[in-house]
């Protein structure tokens, strides 16, 4: 659904987007992560044809940007980072306008539709000035959905947002997935970005790693089990040291922690050795790194 | 055709729910209407001169303008030509202050982006925003005009009137020359208003527009020039051929990109 080649974007000497090259699939959500001023937004802007790239070559839906710039802009939807309602005007006049503007079939279906989908039908006669930031943010996303579109930008859709109108935007996210839609998704939430995204990238002007969150994981730390033991864990390191399968040893106070390839292989051998070297183990659990570990990781790099 | 459509609808929507802009539509012809017939009304409960016809020294200030009148009449006909002339700041100001906010005023409420994301051709979107700012100014122009005129007759009889205020000349000037520098006026105003952060900068940097007029208004009441049906005539072709110019160079420096990333 979007391809990108070397995809860069210049701003006088400041290179904004440098050699991007990336394949979006079909019914996937991406999430474009990284720190304020990586470029997330240029390209969010260069793949909508709000703004041309200074090298390389872009597709969206088979489109290409810069040539088939009026053809994408009616196959996409764009989740601005601020939503940008016309506060004078109702809920539905917004809605209203935008529907015309993207020549929508049945404008006062489909705008009572999305309305209704996200609950402010109730307040439709409403100018969208009065409304909380919530509600306004799911004006927004109604109006990018309006005309129905194949592939959808957000832009950091729950910045700003309190956790109850964070969740429901986010909600509203996996029932547009579970549609089959393809989603762009870029935010600072990593956590959102591990719930929703199929695959994420970490980008800083360039592309720094693109995977799944699991892949991105395994790949950074490889996968790590912890032993929490009764008292402290560094007599029994010499037990488990010259194990082969052992990639990595680490005793840090009562916990022992085990890099390794197969645990589900390995650990009854490890569980067995510790408890015969007189270890009492509490608990066993994988260590699970959040994706604010591997990106701040990769931040911390550039 | 459509798209037009709908962008003037929302214009409209937008401008007439702002008591501000609506104000400022409003009250300048309503004051300019007002304004000449009161001073016509005043001068004529002056007593009729009984001079037969202007001096020579009036006749050097007045030019053509008085040849035939009475010392009186002359004065009266001086007075509404310079009222008639205050009637073409109505084109060129009214429409400023809805077209100065027109491009400002989106990047101002962070409206523009979702604005250029859809499907819009920037020829759809100029026009939209520039008929919302035209129709209501000449409009308005026309009505305060006609009411003027209406005005006019019945305080100084019908045969002055038609004279000197529905003069061929006049009537050119408003209905032919007014929306043309309407037209201007809003070109100049979008080309700001794309170039500003502040809407209030747009509105005053546009409103400078209005400087030629006031200029020739200032030349005829020291006597310096006197718009006559000539002049009408030069400062419309002139106000057209810039008319065709600027249009077109509002177009082509409507650049999406250059908007959003410079001009923001």
């Amino acid at each position: 659904m979007i391809d990108t080649e070397n995809l860069s974007k210049q701003f006088g000497s400041h290179t904004a987007v440098d050699r991007l090259t990336l394949h979006i699939g079909e019914g996937e959500v991406f999430g474009f992560l990284g720190p304020n001023g990586a470029g997330k937004t240029t390209t969010v802007r260069m793949l909508t044809c709000l703004i041309g790239p200074t090298q390389g070559r872009a597709t969206v839906m088979g489109y290409e940007v810069g040539k088939d710039s009026q053809s994408i802009r009616r196959h996409v939807g764009l989740l601005t980072e601020t939503p940008g309602m016309y506060d004078r005007l109702s809920a539905l006049k917004n809605l209203t306008i935008y529907a015309e503007l993207y020549e929508v079939p049945d404008v006062p279906g489909q705008v009572e539709k999305y309305l209704r989908l996200l609950g402010l039908w109730e307040r439709r006669q409403d100018a969208a000035g009065t409304f909380s930031k919530g509600m306004k943010q799911k004006l927004a996303i109604a109006r990018a959905l309006l005309h129905e579109p194949k592939i959808l930008f957000l832009d950091e859709p729950t910045a700003g947002l309190d956790p109850e109108a964070a969740k429901l935007v986010r909600d509203f996210i996996l029932e547009v997935k579970a549609q089959g839609r393809t989603i762009f998704l870029t935010t600072h939430n990593l956590d959102e970005a591990d719930r929703l995204c199929d695959r994420v990238a970490v980008f800083n002007q360039r592309l720094r790693v693109i995977d799944t969150p699991q892949g991105l994981r395994q790949e950074m730390y490889g996968r790590q089990v912890v032993f929490h033991l009764a008292d402290t864990a560094v007599p029994y390191q010499p037990t488990l040291q010259n194990l082969p399968y052992i990639n990595r040893l680490e005793a840090i106070d009562n916990k022992l922690v085990v890099a390794l390839d197969d645990p589900e292989t390995h650990n009854p051998e490890l569980i067995r050795l510790l408890v015969s070297a007189g270890a009492n183990i509490q608990f066993v659990g994988e260590l699970r790194h959040s994706l604010e570990d591997i990106y701040l990781r990769l931040v911390n790099d550039d | 055709m459509k798209k037009i459509r709908t962008i003037i609808g929302k214009e409209w929507a937008e401008v007439f729910k702002n008591r501000l802009v609506l104000f400022s539509v409003i009250f300048l012809p309503l004051m300019l209407t007002i304004l000449p017939l009161a001073t016509i009304w005043g001068m004529s409960r002056f007593p009729a001169s009984t001079e037969a016809s202007v001096s020579a020294e009036e006749i050097e200030f007045f030019g053509d303008l008085c040849v035939g009148l009475t010392e009186n009449e002359c004065v009266m006909v001086y007075t509404l030509s310079l009222y008639t002339l205050l009637f073409m700041i109505l084109p060129v100001m009214i429409p400023v202050t809805i077209a100065a906010y027109s491009i400002v005023g989106e990047k101002a409420t962070r409206s523009l982006e979702p604005l250029l994301a859809t499907p819009i051709t920037d020829l759809e979107l100029l026009s939209g925003k520039a008929i919302a700012a035209i129709v209501p100014a000449i409009l308005a122009t026309w009505l305060a005009y006609m009411v003027y005129a209406v005005g006019a007759m019945i305080m100084l009889g019908t045969e002055l009137a038609l004279a000197y205020v529905f003069a061929p000349a006049w009537v050119l000037a408003i209905f032919v020359v007014g929306p043309l520098m309407t037209f201007l006026s809003v070109s100049i105003a979008i080309m700001v208003s794309a170039r500003v952060t502040d809407p209030r900068v747009a509105e005053q940097l546009s409103g400078l527009v209005v400087l030629p007029i006031i200029l020739l208004l200032v030349g005829q009441s020291v006597g310096w020039v006197v718009v006559s049906r000539d002049m009408i005539y030069l400062i419309g072709v002139i106000v057209l051929i810039l008319d065709v110019v600027l249009g077109f160079i509002t177009i082509k420096s409507f650049q999406r990109e250059t908007i959003l990333t410079q001009w923001k």
